[in-house]
């Protein structure tokens, strides 16, 4: 009950303090410069020039102390020793280059990099082009769209079932184990067998991934012209010329924005690892053992700000190409 | 032309298996999770949920009484007793590891020594002897039983009380709705400036908000954790909302600016020339307009804060009374890693409200998602 009473006071307070700001703070330059009066006219010009600053404010203050000052304070920090005293010039990078695990995550990173989106947008194109001509299409979008809405720790548990393993000649309750061995094989613990293991956990990005790819594509798709279709029809095209030749060269920009927009998904993805093998059995990603230097037994402050550096520098180049496709549609 | 209907028809049933067989592969992770989430307990770990539905089978031994409970009846030794448990039935037993469904239910199995065992279908077993039993511990009797199928709610039961998944609950609750409805109001206010109002330094604000949409939340976490900790705000509630709303907000700033753009130009400026302030047309106008994009980023927010696991974390400490249901999801998958029964239901009442919200509201998520489609986060 008091968790109940303290849970809903915090949430008025919260929410309350912030309506508070907005309204107090234009109530007060209306009080301050009022619109009307002898001055009317230099007031308004005046209140102009302040207005943007009360709405965009917080926003901007926001944006600076939470995104850009933490860019800064890591590259500072990555420069320096576990506890941020000493300066150590380029050492952390250097014990990066040096370190088998980092190798090894850096390795996986790309792994996933290579295999996640590209399943994920290809099986989500898949999907779309199928539900789309079908009479429950949307049900079924809804069912493969749905993982969106699990938590990847959700999800983990969810797969972790799947890859359950049992001692041979008992009843598997995992269902890879219990297909594989109706096989004939022998049962797996399919999370520790080397180098695969990888691909079991990406299996669950894609799966929830896929959802999302397939939905934006599946507007793209329909967005492509009627007539055009129709042509090619006409002209004899099969529906995989029709597919290939038409349909997807038209959609080639949505194609590449949903593969990046998973891309940074990839990179910044920590929790499937961390719940499902915790970067053992050589699954470890940046993500991960960045967390592992950062919060776990005695923190390295300048190792796991190299580390989460690394991931900044892979996100940079999406970054600029999405400044610079924003300016392109903005003039 | 009669051709090619023929190979339309073709074509629709092969499409309609294919899109059957995606949303099987689909939902069949998430299905087998919840099928056992309302099991027994015994019954996870002895068959696989795809046989929820059908009794299970288990062998096992039970002993027989010793010498102590004998009793005597005429010129024979007679030990009896009970082989199952409430519910089960028995379907084979036998008197040997190496044939332990040797007789069925009412047979008679002879014994060295002149001695005999029954079991009836009941599970009453008789052993008797013309000579005294002399063994303490009595000797085993193999039996292979069946379990009716049982689904019940006593999982659920389980972890929301004694699992502490019920004050998780409130604690996601207490971080998820500020950090939802904060940064929509900030984000609002800002997208109304940015799309609208004349200032210097808009076109760099927008590009900021735009580059920013792919930092990577790990680099922020140490930094802030410091200044959370400089202020005085440690770890706790108000630091998370902070933290989510910072984040949140260059989605939510890009989504609402790009959604107020497109209003049309005539309704504003009518209303400035009737000399409403600014501040009036954003909040008759412009947030009812914009209702829609604000829906669709608060579908988001709610889903990502609802959903996170590093930034709860990081921010809000883990002692058991400040853990939010993901975090506590994967406390148990360390902890408890076997129990299905208890991860089972754990994950679904964490994901049961998610969804519920994703079934409910998915017309306006999709339209965010299409929306935000040009950019990169």
């Amino acid at each position: 009950m008091d968790q109940l009473l303290y849970a809903t006071t915090t949430i008025v307070a919260g929410v309350f303090g912030c309506v508070a700001w907005f309204w107090g703070a234009n109530g007060l330059l209306d009080l301050a410069l009022p619109p009307r009066g002898a001055h009317a006219g230099r007031n308004i010009t005046r209140a102009n020039l302040v207005r943007p600053w009360l709405f965009i404010g917080p926003a901007v203050l926001f944006l600076a102390l939470y995104l850009v000052y933490p860019v800064f304070s890591s590259v500072l920090r990555s420069l320096q020793d576990a506890d941020s005293r000493h300066f150590v010039g380029l050492a952390n990078y250097r014990w990066l280059l040096e370190d088998a695990k980092f190798r090894e995550a850096f390795a996986n990173n790309l792994l996933w990099l290579l295999i996640v989106p590209g399943a994920a947008t290809v099986l989500g194109l898949l999907a779309a082009q199928i539900t789309d001509r079908i009479r429950w299409g949307n049900l079924a979008k809804s069912l493969i769209f749905m993982p969106m809405a699990i938590s990847f720790v959700g999800a983990g548990v969810i797969w972790k079932f799947i890859y359950d393993f049992r001692a041979e000649g008992q009843d598997q309750i995992g269902l890879l184990n219990a297909i594989w061995t109706a096989l004939g094989h022998p049962p797996e613990t399919w999370l520790t067998l080397p180098f695969w293991n990888n691909f079991f956990l990406m299996v669950v990005l894609i799966w929830i991934q896929t959802g999302f790819a397939m939905v934006i594509l599946s507007a793209a798709l329909r967005g492509i012209p009627e007539e055009t279709l129709e042509a090619a029809v006409l002209d004899g095209a099969s529906p995989w010329q029709v597919f290939f030749q038409i349909k997807v060269p038209q959609i080639w920009g949505t194609i590449a924005v949903v593969w990046t927009t998973i891309t940074i998904v990839v990179l910044k993805v920590f929790d499937i690892v961390f719940v499902m093998t915790n970067g053992q059995w050589g699954t470890q990603v940046l993500a991960n053992l960045m967390y592992d230097w950062m919060f776990r037994g005695a923190p390295d402050y300048g190792r796991g700000s190299a580390i989460a550096l690394v991931i900044m520098a892979l996100v940079t180049p999406i970054m600029i190409w999405n400044i610079r496709n924003a300016r392109r549609e903005m003039s | 032309m009669s051709q090619m209907a023929g190979q339309k028809a073709h074509l629709t049933w092969a499409v309609n298996l294919a899109a059957a067989l995606l949303v099987v592969l689909w939902t069949i992770p998430t299905f087998g999770l919840l099928v056992s989430s309302f099991r027994d307990r015994d019954q996870i770990v002895t068959s696989g949920w795809w046989r929820a539905a059908l009794s299970s089978e288990a062998s096992d031994f039970v002993r027989a009484g010793g010498a102590g409970e004998q009793i005597r009846e005429g010129d024979l030794y007679v030990i009896a007793g009970h082989v199952l448990a409430p519910g089960q039935s028995l379907s084979a037993w036998g008197v040997s590891a190496r044939a332990p469904a040797a007789f069925a239910p009412g047979e008679v199995a002879e014994l060295k020594d002149g001695a005999t065992l029954s079991v009836a279908a009941d599970g009453a077993y008789r052993l008797s002897a013309p000579a005294a039993f002399t063994e303490a511990r009595g000797m085993r009797i193999f039996v292979t039983t069946v379990t009716p199928p049982r689904m019940t709610l006593e999982n659920y039961a389980r972890v929301i009380g004694a699992e502490g998944l019920g004050q998780a609950f409130l604690n996601t609750f207490t971080v998820t709705i500020p950090a939802t409805v904060i940064p929509i109001l900030i984000a609002a206010f800002a997208a109304y400036a940015l799309a609208w109002m004349q200032f210097p330094g808009r076109a760099l604000i927008i590009a900021a908000v735009v580059g920013l949409l792919v930092v990577p939340l790990q680099l922020a976490l140490i930094p802030l954790l410091k200044f959370h900790n400089e202020i005085g705000l440690g770890k706790g509630y108000m630091g998370i909302w902070l933290a989510h709303t910072g984040f949140g907000l260059p989605l939510a700033i890009y989504l609402l600016r790009n959604y107020m753009v497109g209003l049309p130009r005539e309704i504003i400026e009518s209303a400035r020339v009737d000399g409403a302030t600014e501040f009036q047309i954003f909040r008759r106008i412009i947030l009812p307009l914009s209702f829609p994009a604000l829906a669709s980023f608060a579908i988001f927010q709610f889903l990502w804060v609802w959903n996170d696991l590093l930034v709860a974390t990081v921010f809000l400490g883990n002692r058991r009374d400040q853990l939010v249901m993901t975090g506590v999801l994967r406390e148990l998958l360390g902890s408890r890693g076997g129990d299905w029964e208890i991860l089972a239901a754990s994950a679904f009442v964490s994901i049961a409200v998610p969804l519920g919200v994703f079934f409910a509201m998915q017309k306006y998520l999709v339209r965010g998602l299409l929306a935000g489609s040009v950019k990169g986060g």
